[in-house]
């Protein structure tokens, strides 16, 4: 191994870490204030970067029906359970926010699609339409259990992960999808070749960490959102409402997961269950960082990244097994330093 | 409850007119009962990771013919969602519920060599739809309708042969697909007069592969075979193209679709692949015993399914069709479908049946080849300004 090969191996491992710390950090934000262990993570990965590709192709993405009927069936969901959201008024706030709001992307997207109107506007339809997925699922499924134990709450989240990758067949297709780089430009810097890609990457990771960082030290929501995962009654008794809180962490996921897939999707085949092993990455940073902490995640997918782009380079037959082994020594000394596990809650 | 309601009347006419209802309902229920159809289960993974390869298969089933040999067909499609476990579950139903004829499937490896042996136990002729190595013994009643990785594996060893090959760079799936090329472009190295100076593997679901091309690029080859199947083919190339290959890739049938070159766009250009006929149905000399059969496939399948959705695995789907209408007539000669003698009729006539033309190559199944395809079941392609073109 030269040195030029191990820049082009650690600029490569970087790249996928920096997608990988996105989802760790998504994966921590939703566990600290909902208990969620959120498997579907990574399709929102696959479902940006095929809603993308969909676009590219001149075609109607499917996820836009996909968040309208969920939408739909959020809105008829808190008619039903909420009697006390029956005014007039907040029904019609609630129409807008769950059925307006996806119903206005669809006719968007309608109106976009045949167009080809390129990057700058099929990439924000496509972030509003995955994004308004995650708080309509939060709804539906995880908020009615949001007292449930957390191995409740997990096998929720399987469920939804294995109704997402199904849908996403149907919606589209076996086949795998790549989109147009944002951009082609190559830098020589010494002996290693950054690609522009590359650096999209990386800057839009460093941006969304920073915003997140200003967003939940200096914001009130930001810090209702901290209070919430510090503890959940605690905060409820201040007068913060949790569901609400639910429902933030469940858009930024989303939103993160779907900048992921878009992110990815010019430098990788994106098939409808890529995403899984994607978040699976995501995960092993997150538990690296014990599901609590954000900078500790970071860094730890920004490890899993480096290790899996250097041993795909030694041992390529046993990547995963490399990638996913790094979880073995870190979950050894978490179990020793806190000795034997709490009991739930 | 016995003070709740009162006891059930035993006596009188009732229960014996319950019992006689019962029993017509059961023997009314009871599938392929009724007549005596020619019953094929196909069994493909719709979902799951090799949906891919499943769906044309399935949208081939749709342009089955209605008759075979002058009987009328019953065709079962269930999916295995590309688990071999499921895979057994599915054959086993097809054969006791569905009373199955024959079974096409699965289209995945691992499925495939699961319904193998359930079709092995329950002696019910298997047409594999994947070119699946069993133990000598273990095929007595599975043929498979694809070419042999040998087979396809020998075309390009000898076409590397011919262009002075020295040093080969391969990567690979990290399954079974991979395992065999690798295993035969290993055993063929001697024969085709070349070195096989790195071997690197990933998996389909891989976001890159920049640690295995650099690797296989520091080994200096003159040639990589990527030895990978669908879109995720492309990635390799991509990659290779991307670092400064310059020599020839050549890809495996495996990959093979039209969404390749959807997906690898000019990096796909010059590559050479091994593949059946069918993809280029139209460039077929005129002296082919395929020609007919592909295109009469492609011109079908295409109509229905769009221009350049052609695929390898549908089209093995169809050829299983065309076994069919030669074997099922000999068979019936012998015994009734839905028997135990005319399913064993079916696997003697597969292994005694000669020259049965295919769009995928002209079938000879024997006693001691399951397998069946012969030269005539491959081509070399290449891609040029991104359209199939047939090597001389």
């Amino acid at each position: 191994m030269d040195p030029t090969i191990a820049l082009f191996l650690a600029q490569d491992g970087v790249t996928n870490g920096a997608i990988y710390a996105l989802l760790a950090l998504s994966l921590v934000l939703v566990f600290t204030i909902t208990r969620v262990i959120f498997i579907p993570q990574g399709e929102f990965v696959a479902y940006g970067a095929l809603t993308l590709a969909a676009f590219e192709r001149g075609v109607l993405p499917q996820t836009a029906w996909l968040a309208l009927l969920l939408g739909a069936a959020a809105f008829l969901d808190d008619l039903i359970r909420l009697p006390d959201r029956r005014s007039p008024r907040r029904v019609l706030a609630a129409l807008a926010g769950d059925v307006g709001f996806p119903a206005a992307v669809l006719a968007a997207a309608w109106w976009a699609a045949p167009r080809h109107l390129g990057p700058l506007a099929e990439v924000p339809l496509t972030l509003a339409m995955v994004a308004s997925l995650g708080p309509f699922l939060y709804r539906l499924v995880f908020r009615p259990l949001a007292e449930a134990p957390v191995l409740v709450l997990l096998i929720a989240a399987v469920g939804v992960h294995l109704a997402l990758v199904g849908l996403g067949l149907v919606f589209f297709g076996a086949e795998g999808f790549r989109t147009a780089p944002f951009s082609t430009a190559v830098i020589e810097a010494g002996p290693a070749t950054i690609t522009g890609q590359s650096l999209w990457v990386l800057g839009v990771t460093g941006g969304l960490i920073l915003a997140l960082w200003a967003f939940f030290g200096h914001t009130l929501t930001g810090k209702a959102l901290r209070a919430t995962a510090v503890n959940r009654l605690g905060a409820r008794l201040v007068g913060i409402p949790t569901a609400a809180a639910g429902r933030i962490a469940f858009v930024l996921a989303a939103f993160i997961g779907a900048l992921s897939g878009v992110l990815i999707a010019p430098v990788t085949t994106v098939f409808y269950d890529t995403g899984f092993l994607t978040g699976l990455k995501g995960f092993v940073a997150a538990i690296i960082g014990g599901l609590v902490s954000f900078p500790l995640a970071a860094a730890a997918a920004v490890l899993v990244g480096l290790v899996e782009a250097f041993a795909s380079f030694w041992a390529s037959s046993f990547k995963e097994v490399v990638v996913f082994t790094i979880i073995i020594p870190v979950l050894l000394w978490r179990s020793l330093r806190s000795g034997p596990a709490e009991d739930e809650e | 409850m016995s003070d709740l309601h009162p006891p059930a009347r035993r006596d009188g006419v009732r229960p014996r007119l319950r019992r006689a209802l019962l029993a017509a309902a059961a023997v009314a229920l009871l599938p392929g009962a009724a007549a005596a159809d020619i019953t094929i289960g196909l069994i493909v993974p719709a979902t799951g990771s090799t949906a891919a390869l499943g769906i044309p298969v399935k949208n081939t089933a749709t342009l089955f013919p209605e008759e075979i040999g002058g009987e009328k067909v019953r065709l079962v499609v269930v999916d295995d969602a590309s688990d071999p476990t499921t895979a057994t579950t599915q054959a086993r139903r097809l054969i006791t519920e569905e009373k199955v004829d024959v079974i096409l499937g699965s289209v995945m490896t691992g499925a495939a060599i699961a319904v193998a042996g359930v079709a092995r136990e329950s002696e019910v002729p298997q047409l594999a739809l994947s070119p699946i190595d069993l133990p000598a013994g273990k095929d007595n009643w599975t043929f498979r309708l694809p070419q042999n990785v040998t087979l396809m594996a020998r075309a390009v060893v000898a076409h590397m042969k011919a262009a002075g090959v020295k040093t080969v760079g391969f990567i690979g799936f990290s399954d079974a697909w991979g395992d065999f090329w690798l295993r035969d472009l290993k055993a063929l190295a001697g024969d085709g007069g070349f070195r096989l100076v790195a071997e690197e593997r990933y998996a389909r679901a891989d976001t890159s592969v920049a640690g295995q091309v650099l690797k296989v690029m520091a080994a200096r080859p003159d040639v990589v075979l990527v030895g990978a199947s669908g879109t995720a083919a492309a990635l390799p190339q991509l990659a290779l193209r991307e670092r400064g290959f310059k020599g020839v890739i050549y890809q495996t049938h495996g990959a093979v679709t039209h969404d390749l070159i959807r997906i690898g766009g000019a990096a796909m250009e010059g590559a050479i692949l091994a593949s059946g006929p069918v993809m280029v149905a139209e460039q077929l000399p005129e002296s082919s015993p395929v020609r007919a059969v592909a295109l009469d496939y492609v011109t079908r399948y295409e109509a229905k399914f769009g221009a350049n959705s052609r695929t390898q695995f549908g089209a093995h789907g169809w050829d299983a069709v065309q076994v069919l209408n030669r074997v099922v007539p000999a068979a019936l000669k012998t015994a009734r479908p839905g028997t135990r003698e005319f399913r064993s009729a079916l696997r003697d006539a597969l292994e005694s049946e000669r020259d049965i033309p295919a769009s995928q190559g002209v079938f000879n199944f024997t006693k001691d080849d399951h397998f069946g395809l012969d030269e005539r079941g491959h081509v070399l392609l290449t891609i040029e300004k991104g359209q199939w073109k047939l090597l001389k």
